[in-house]
């Protein structure tokens, strides 16, 4: 009945059909316009997709959605009431919950403080009345149909995919009929994936409106009724998701774009990285110059250990790794000298030193070409990152700008240039596209393909580098590599080529192939 | 120079300037005479000299409690030396080796146990403080009269500027430098700004720490020297809760707390400005309690303000 019944009934149940609308949505910084009259609508029990490149609005949409800005211009209603909000804690009163990227939880608190927090049912003279607010926080996580998930557990033991659920919950129990998920599966595994949008039919089915935002077509397609596409700042256009991927894509960078990929017979060289046995991950492989390597797996299936281990950041417990002309063990310090970079998957956290300028995280792990005397010339370190930002196109205001300042997709492209700057032969890349947009994802891709193609220009004359590359998009995986090998429970797979597998067979390897498919237990990164 | 550091020192220098323009109003002109201005530049001297280590402490997103206990171990064990008829360049030095050692001390605790900085030198605090008042018997130290006397002692023309002033200048060009030109500055300037991302460049994050924190113990004895040239005795109860001077210096010179911001500069303004504030209070004859109250003031007050600044310049949504 939620979806079906007829606008002007309300009623205090959940299924009170919330109508959202947006209406010519106005909002400039200064000369910058950002969104240009930009109109949205979802209904109660419909999941509407909002896509488009890093730059065309959608965080900004998402901002004014939440109450975190207001708008210059335009109208927003919920139910044909009007909804202005001035804080994001009155969004939320109003029934609009935005369940963000990076999770908002307190990891030390335990599940039900945490879904009913600043909501604590209290038992008077400020004391909490714990039985209820289990109760209640049971009742939230059973209508996600979860209640596999102990109330009374903290945050912080969860996996990730349970503390989205937690999030979730958080918005159902205070009464949010407006749900906007932002990138919600950017840190999950095929199988949450799976069991998320699972809920997000159900959240679905009881009446709640979505909005629903993705970097990721295919995963648009499968759960979104519709697709609202924005570009610069206006509507590029509406689909339903019978359209073509093609077709969603062009409206979103406003051309035609031929296929991401372009397959290349590639010849391989010599062995630059051999991995024999090593523990964690019981990988055993030869990585050649001029070939791009991939693994699949599940996030929690030990990729990113295995990663960390090759360049020295996690400790070796077994086995052994050739780098080059260099056997053994290694620090990072060490790495980089044998001409090996690491790219890691969390950019924020460990890939870029966010308050410090672009030059500053360029040219980090090798300052020499920049000093005389001892001293490193600051202008002469500028031109040498500008010389980076020119060659991989990133978006900024020159060299000094602070890389916080940077969006995700040119944070990046600053992020591979260090390794770029340093010149290395071995790329070990991880999750090198998480969270950008289609046109940097390109961008990426070609430089990719690039940097392991004989070059003329490299000191070393013909000597092609070699790529490690952890990918959890399995097309781009397919589509870049020149063999992949599956990681599944922290044991990697045998290497196959890539030209004859499908993500099927991926999936399948990746996640045991027989009987259920494993849960990736709590406490696993 | 990049924009951003310009914008920075530009507002901790004109918040210089706004305070002692308030002040030559509020004492009159000859509050400005190359005699007061000396006299300000005395008082500043020492907190000037441990704020530079602090300086690095921070920019690589530490902190250091224990300068204060430094200080007062310094002077003690310059006391100590020259009582024993140590030539006096010799019982400097000893003193500066001696606080060295401490800076050291904290390094290694800091990066061999893996605990906070925060606990470490609030426990190196304590124990330098015993240490001291133990070296000195628990009472000050008289040492023989020696030219460590006259670090601080005006040279008598009108700008001939003590030699202690001149080693601090020398010292804040050389700190200048060493952030803002070498190495070891842009690593310090990795390891406060993330920390993991510099391990994961290669920084060797322990040895670069051990090094600054070894630093700010050199810097805290070279303020011990200054201190003992003032006081000519080795006084173990001098210098308490003279770190949170030291870090404020820094803080209002537009050093974050939360590692990768600071400048030698910066600092110096900064416990310029709190010098100015308190020489020109007592010169004004305001009482020690209305001094109090501005300074506190101040120091919230810059750091409120970077805030604004810094927000609005980041400007837009991150994505």
């Amino acid at each position: 009945m939620s979806a079906a019944r007829p606008e002007g009934s309300v009623g205090p149940n959940f299924s009170s059909a919330a109508h959202f609308e947006m209406r010519g949505i106005r909002k400039a910084f200064g000369a910058t316009v950002a969104l240009d009259g930009v109109d949205l609508s979802v209904r109660a029990g419909e999941v509407c997709a909002l896509v488009g490149q890093n730059g065309a609005g959608k965080s900004t949409l998402m901002a004014i959605l939440a109450g975190a800005l207001a708008p210059d211009a335009g109208s927003m209603t919920i139910d044909g009431r009007r909804f202005a909000p001035r804080s994001p804690i009155d969004a939320r009163r109003a029934g609009v919950a935005m369940i963000y990227q990076e999770l908002s939880l307190a990891p030390h608190l335990s599940v039900m403080e945490n879904i009913l927090l600043g909501a604590e049912p209290s038992r008077g003279g400020g004391l909490l009345d714990w039985a209820q607010m289990r109760r209640r926080a049971a009742a939230a996580l059973a209508e996600l149909g979860h209640d596999d998930i102990d109330p009374a557990a903290p945050v912080e033991s969860l996996s990730v995919a349970a503390q989205q659920l937690v999030e979730i919950a958080r918005a159902i129990a205070v009464g949010c009929r407006v749900l906007v998920l932002d990138e919600p599966t950017s840190s999950l595994g095929r199988d949450d994936v799976r069991r998320l949008f699972e809920l997000v039919r159900r959240l679905k089915s009881q009446g709640h409106a979505i909005v629903y935002i993705s970097h990721f077509l295919e995963e648009v397609k499968d759960v979104a009724d519709r697709v609202v596409v924005l570009r610069d700042g206006r509507n590029a256009g509406e689909v339903g998701i019978d359209a073509p991927t093609e077709t969603i894509v062009s409206m979103m960078v406003g051309r035609q774009v031929d296929d991401l990929f372009s397959p290349v017979a590639r010849q391989p060289g010599e062995a630059l990285l051999e991995v024999h046995d090593l523990e964690p991950g019981s990988a055993s492989f030869t990585l050649h110059r001029g070939e791009v390597f991939g693994i699949a797996g599940l996030v929690g299936a030990g990729r990113t250990r295995l990663l960390r281990a090759i360049f020295g950041l996690e400790a070796v417990r077994r086995g052994r790794i050739r780098v080059g002309t260099y056997s053994g063990r290694a620090v990072p310090h060490e790495r980089w000298k044998q001409g090996a970079g690491f790219l890691s998957e969390d950019r924020k956290g460990e890939g870029l030193a966010l308050g410090l300028s672009v030059a500053d995280n360029v040219t980090l792990t090798r300052l020499s070409p920049f000093e005389q005397f001892g001293l490193i010339s600051p202008r002469r370190q500028r031109s040498g990152a500008r010389e980076w930002i020119e060659r991989l196109d990133i978006r900024c205001a020159g060299p000094s700008q602070t890389a916080g300042e940077l969006s995700g997709g040119n944070q990046q492209k600053l992020a591979i240039a260090r390794l770029l700057h340093h010149d290395v032969d071995l790329l070990i890349l991880d999750e090198p596209t998480r969270g950008i947009d289609i046109a940097s994802k390109a961008q990426i891709y070609t430089l990719i393909a690039e940097l392991v193609a004989p070059s003329p220009e490299r000191v070393e004359g013909s000597m092609q580098r070699a790529i490690l590359l952890v990918s959890s998009y399995l097309p781009e995986l397919l589509g870049l590599c020149d063999r992949v090998a599956v990681m599944s429970r922290g044991r990697l797979g045998p290497a196959r080529p890539a030209a004859g597998l499908t993500e099927h067979d991926l999936v399948l390897a990746a996640t045991g192939s027989v009987g259920a498919p494993p849960r990736p237990r709590s406490g696993q990164a | 120079m990049t924009m951003r550091s310009l914008v920075d020192r530009a507002g901790t220098l004109v918040g210089l300037l706004l305070v002692a323009i308030v002040f030559g109003i509020l004492v009159g002109p000859h509050f400005f005479a190359p005699a007061n201005i000396e006299l300000m530049a005395r008082q500043m001297a020492i907190v000037g000299m441990a704020s530079l280590g602090m300086t690095m402490v921070i920019v690589a997103g530490g902190i250091d409690l224990s300068v204060g206990s430094i200080i007062a171990l310094t002077t003690v064990a310059i006391a100590v030396f020259l009582r024993q008829d140590v030539p006096p360049a010799a019982a400097a030095l000893g003193g500066i080796a001696a606080a060295t050692v401490c800076g050291l001390a904290n390094g290694l605790l800091i990066t061999w146990l893996r605990v906070v900085p925060f606990i470490v030198t609030l426990g190196m605090m304590l124990v330098v403080r015993g240490a001291a008042k133990g070296l000195a018997d628990e009472r000050r130290l008289e040492a023989p009269t020696t030219w460590l006397n006259d670090l601080l002692r005006s040279g008598g023309g009108s700008f001939a500027l003590p030699s202690g002033i001149w080693l601090l200048v020398a010292l804040a060009l050389v700190v200048a430098a060493v952030l803002g030109y070498t190495r070891f500055g842009r690593h310090i300037f990795a390891i406060g700004s993330n920390e993991r991302m510099a391990r994961l460049c290669g920084v060797p994050v322990e040895r670069r720490k051990v090094a600054v924190y070894a630093l700010a113990g050199t810097f805290g004895g070279l303020a011990g020297l200054l201190q003992f040239s003032k006081l000519s005795v080795g006084d173990p109860t001098v210098a308490i809760g003279l770190e949170l001077d030291i870090i404020a210096a820094v803080i209002i010179g537009g050093g974050s707390l939360l590692g990768g911001r600071g400048t030698a500069a910066g600092t110096l303004m900064g416990a310029a400005i709190m010098t100015i504030i308190s020489i020109g209070c007592s010169q004004k004859g305001l009482p020690n309690w209305v001094q109090q109250i501005i300074t506190g003031a101040i120091i919230v007050g810059a750091v409120a303000l970077d805030r604004v600044r810094t927000r609005s310049g980041t400007g837009g949504l991150g994505s």
